[in-house]
């Protein structure tokens, strides 16, 4: 529970880092000040409180001296944390360095449009690469918008009929929320969505795929369906010499099984498909039915992925196998991989 | 400082057992009511008027807080959510915060302080009530017959061209209360300027006083800006002027420097009377001249003055030049000082002192621990480089309610406490108003502290749909704004039961010192002062303590435990 209360936000800019210790000196600042000023006025009241008998002789009712040193003292304060605050502001309101990335975002009631210099466009999502400055030039298309990433702990208001820059340098990967932060009407609470800060590789890799992530190599659907088979727990049954019990899968496609019934069969990819999602209608035989279901838990494209990988085990059956339509499908499966694996992420940074 | 013996305590009450005229049972009548030209009964006016926004205003936070324990949106639909925070920072600003202090405790001190028989402008007194109750009428109208949905702050080109709300209306409204509150104000520098007592100089004026009169220039300087802005906003929505909306040809971001030209003074038209009132309570419950008189006078002025010079903080991030968020920053900082003057001179006030924990008293402590860190926050903001983490975050929404609510709000209970007895000539239940301050206080804190935090996340404000992990927090606050509300509507009963049960007060149950205190019957006479008040001492002169010792060491809590009698005031005669 208490791990779950959040109480400091991420650093994700360069700029987070250099705020961040003028933040916590103002903290310091706050506690000494509203502690001393708080104690002195409890402690005054208490010892000197009416019906006591203390000591009130010459009770004072002015003192330059104080009241000059306690009006210096917090103006020379004040002036100090000012400095420090005018200095990162220029820094960070200032123009960016020769090298920053140029991305374009445009705000709307209740949108977030954002183009990359290459064409590549998105809605409610930023990717940027690592380490590089990034500058956006941003203009509302309607009202007052603010772009606002508190892990980067920056805000700019996004203007009608003016262009407004916020440059920062993202310091780790991950994907941080962006809200709108000017009131802007009905959906406000809805203009939000999330900035994306990948590897520099990633990044020029996803720029060049128009915006889509690809995996670093793309994978054949054998091994995607090899991870699945150690993911799901497969192979604690199915290894040769696993603790589990279960037929090995070396060999079984293309060859020919017996069904419960005496019935024989080609192992062709519609039964793996029965056989993984309704396991207890087909016994193999010489094996106890302990083996779950995995209707629902697996999709279709999972389930062919399984069968790829079985079927790469071992030599096939030409003749008695039915075609798996695996060259038909791939490209529609690398498209729905890269959309999982996109909520997958998303999921995770949540 | 000279010391003189001035007679607090010691007048007898005049006829306790034939009723005296006073001016509230001068005339019954309903029309003696509407038609008063007596500065205390339209202070009685306008505190009936501004507790009904307080509650409606109330209202809209409690349905705000409800919507904000669960981070789906689940109650409210998003056009509503923005009504209701809009409905609850246009009451609370324009038609509950702005007169509270000045319009009711001002209205019925000032000329009590200064030893005149009105304000110097008595029908333009009536008038500004009148004008305060048709603008609330207009804007609740406008509310209630669809709402607003602009938020408080009126931001440009949304209202004037996006909004589909009643945003017209609503600025009609606050359009014509910005007349009342001028009103108002004019009507105190005159009366300030020309209707003290004889002998009552500016330095011998209360610091309320000083207080009132620094609010009173910078409503008279403030409000038209303000006024004219939002009939801008009107002009282009209806006529299509361009002036904010830039495909009209309009700058939208000069809405927002003449917006808060007017509204970031507007925070002073709330605090300062507030620290006002902590003045006259501190002094006269410590039974010590305040500490450093002319430093918390002029510090008044400072903050009146440089108030108007720090409009661009609200404007960092804004499109607003590097450089002029420097020069407004800096000068943010530097409206903070006359504030930490006051406050550290307040703790020197009780050094020494002899402390009378009254619930006034404690309703001050509180205004102390909750200005204190309201102020202090208020420096991340002015800070550029912090400012641009937190600005129009929750960390805003805390700071400003620390200052607005945990400030001038506690100023305004303990000057109610404090001048009740004065107003109705009946003492409230004491146990029952500490016990309120108290609550008030927890509550205050469970609320608004935890929205720092929120704030520093980075939780957008006006948000009612927000990212699950925040929720701990808010559910935080929502809990403690139940008990805020608790400690809020207690003080009602208890005041309203002590206008009928309440023991007397007699003149001057405080034994304080000052006009209203020793010269002015409670409650007072219709003309205040049988015969004009020739003022010879210093404000604030209680005697010395060792002086005092003998008069003062007596039980202050009489047997009933809940009352309490000063020791030779006129009460003291009364006791049955």
């Amino acid at each position: 529970m208490i791990k779950n209360v959040p109480l400091v936000p991420e650093q994700a800019s360069s700029y987070a880092t250099q705020m961040d210790p003028l933040f916590w000196v103002l903290v310091a600042l706050t506690v000494f000040f509203a502690g001393t000023v708080l104690t002195l006025l409890l402690f005054f009241a208490i010892r000197y409180r009416r019906g006591k008998q203390v000591d009130r002789s010459n009770a004072p009712d002015e003192h330059q001296f104080l009241e000059i040193t306690w009006t210096i003292i917090p103006l020379l304060l004040g002036l100090g944390v000012f400095v420090w605050g005018a200095k990162l502001f220029a820094g960070a309101f200032g123009p960016p360095p020769a090298n920053a990335l140029e991305i374009f975002v445009v705000g709307k009631q209740w949108m977030w449009h954002i183009q990359h210099s290459n064409g590549v466009r998105e809605n409610n999502e930023l990717h940027v690469p690592l380490g590089r400055p990034i500058a956006l030039t941003m203009i509302s298309q309607d009202v007052i918008h603010d772009f606002y990433v508190p892990e980067f702990r920056i805000h700019v208001d996004v203007v009608p009929g003016r262009y407004t820059r916020e440059w920062f340098t993202p310091i780790k990967v991950g994907r941080y929320r962006l809200f709108c932060a000017q009131y802007c009407g009905t959906d406000h609470s809805k203009m939000t969505g999330w900035v994306t800060v990948m590897d520099p590789a990633d990044y020029a890799r996803w720029l060049a795929n128009g915006g889509q992530e690809v995996p670093t190599a793309p994978k054949t659907m054998a091994a995607l369906g090899a991870d699945l088979y150690v993911r799901e727990g497969c192979a604690q049954c199915h290894d040769p010499g696993a603790p589990g019990h279960g037929p090995v899968l070396t060999g079984l496609y293309g060859s020919i099984v017996t069904k419960p019934s005496g019935e024989k069969v080609v192992a062709d990819a519609a039964y793996l498909r029965e056989q993984i999602l309704t396991p207890a209608d087909r016994v193999a035989p010489k094996y106890q039915q302990i083996m779950p279901s995995y209707k629902g838990q697996l999709t279709e494209e999972q389930v062919l992925q399984l069968i790829a990988y079985i079927k790469s085990l071992g030599p096939q059956n030409p003749a008695s196998a039915e075609p798996v339509p695996i060259s038909g499908a791939k490209p529609a499966v690398t498209k729905v991989k890269s959309a999982r694996g996109k909520s997958a992420d998303k999921g995770k940074s949540q | 400082m000279s010391v003189q013996t001035l007679e607090v305590n010691t007048e007898p009450a005049p006829e306790p057992k034939e009723e005296r005229v006073t001016y509230l049972n001068v005339d019954h009548s309903l029309k003696s009511w509407l038609l008063t030209l007596d500065h205390k009964r339209i202070a009685i006016l306008y505190m009936v008027s501004i507790s009904l926004m307080f509650v409606l205003g109330g209202a809209a936070a409690a349905m705000i807080r409800l919507e904000l324990t669960s981070p789906h949106g689940v109650m409210l639909s998003n056009e509503t959510y923005n009504k209701m925070f809009s409905a609850h920072g246009i009451i609370m600003v324009f038609f509950f915060m702005v007169p509270s202090i000045p319009a009711v405790l001002g209205n019925f001190c000032l000329p009590l302080m200064i030893g005149c028989r009105d304000l110097a402008f008595p029908r333009l007194n009536l008038l500004s009530w009148y004008l305060f109750t048709i603008g609330a009428i207009v804007a609740l109208a406008a509310m209630l017959s669809g709402g607003v949905d602009t938020g408080w702050t009126f931001y440009t080109p949304f209202s004037s061209v996006y909004s589909n709300s009643n945003v017209v209306t609503t600025i009609i409204g606050v359009f014509i209360a910005g007349f009342s509150s001028i009103a108002t104000g004019l009507n105190f520098i005159v009366t300030v300027h020309k209707m003290r007592a004889p002998g009552l100089t500016w330095f011998r004026l209360p610091l309320f006083v000083w207080a009132l009169y620094a609010t009173s220039v910078i409503i008279v300087l403030g409000t038209p800006v303000v006024a004219i802005t939002l009939l801008l906003v009107v002009v282009e929505r209806t006529l299509h002027l361009g002036i904010f909306d830039p495909a009209l040809g309009g700058d939208p971001v000069l809405f927002q420097h003449m917006f808060w030209f007017y509204s970031h003074p507007a925070v002073y038209i709330m605090i300062l009377p507030s620290m006002g009132v902590m003045s006259e309570v501190i002094s006269a419950f410590c039974r010590k001249r305040i500490f450093g008189y002319k430093f918390v006078a002029f510090s008044s002025i400072a903050i009146a003055v440089f108030g108007f010079l720090v409009w661009g903080h609200h404007m960092f991030v804004s499109s607003q030049s590097v450089y002029a968020g420097m020069v407004f920053s800096v000068l943010s900082f530097m409206v903070a000082v006359p504030s930490a003057i006051k406050t550290f001179n307040w703790t020197a006030t009780v050094y020494k002192g002899r402390v009378w924990f009254t619930a006034p008293m404690i309703f001050a402590l509180g205004f102390m621990g909750l200005f204190v860190v309201g102020g202090l926050t208020g420096l991340y903001l002015a800070c550029l480089a912090t400012d641009v983490h937190l600005h129009d975050t929750y960390f805003v929404i805390a700071h400003f309610h620390y200052i607005m609510v945990g400030g001038a709000i506690m100023g305004y209970m303990a000057g109610l406490h404090f001048w009740w007895p004065k107003m109705t000539g009946k003492l409230y239940p004491e146990n029952w108003a500490k016990l309120a301050a108290g609550i008030i206080f927890i509550g205050f804190n469970l609320t608004f502290f935890p929205q720092f935090i929120l704030g520093w996340l980075g939780n957008p404000r006006r948000y009612h749909i927000y990212p699950e992990e925040f929720q701990v927090w808010h559910v935080l606050s929502s809990a403690g704004s139940s008990i805020l509300a608790v400690g809020y509507i207690i003080p009602l009963f208890y005041l309203l039961w002590s206008l009928k049960y309440g023991r007397n007060a007699g003149r001057n149950p405080w034994g304080a010192v000052g006009l209203e205190w020793t010269h002015v019957d409670s409650p007072p006479h219709p003309h205040n002062f049988h015969e004009v008040p020739v003022v010879t001492w210093e404000a604030y002169a209680y005697e010395p303590a060792e002086v005092e010792q003998e008069r003062y060491d007596r039980p202050d809590v009489d047997e009933e435990g809940a009352m309490w009698t000063a020791p030779g005031s006129a009460t003291a005669g009364e006791k049955s």
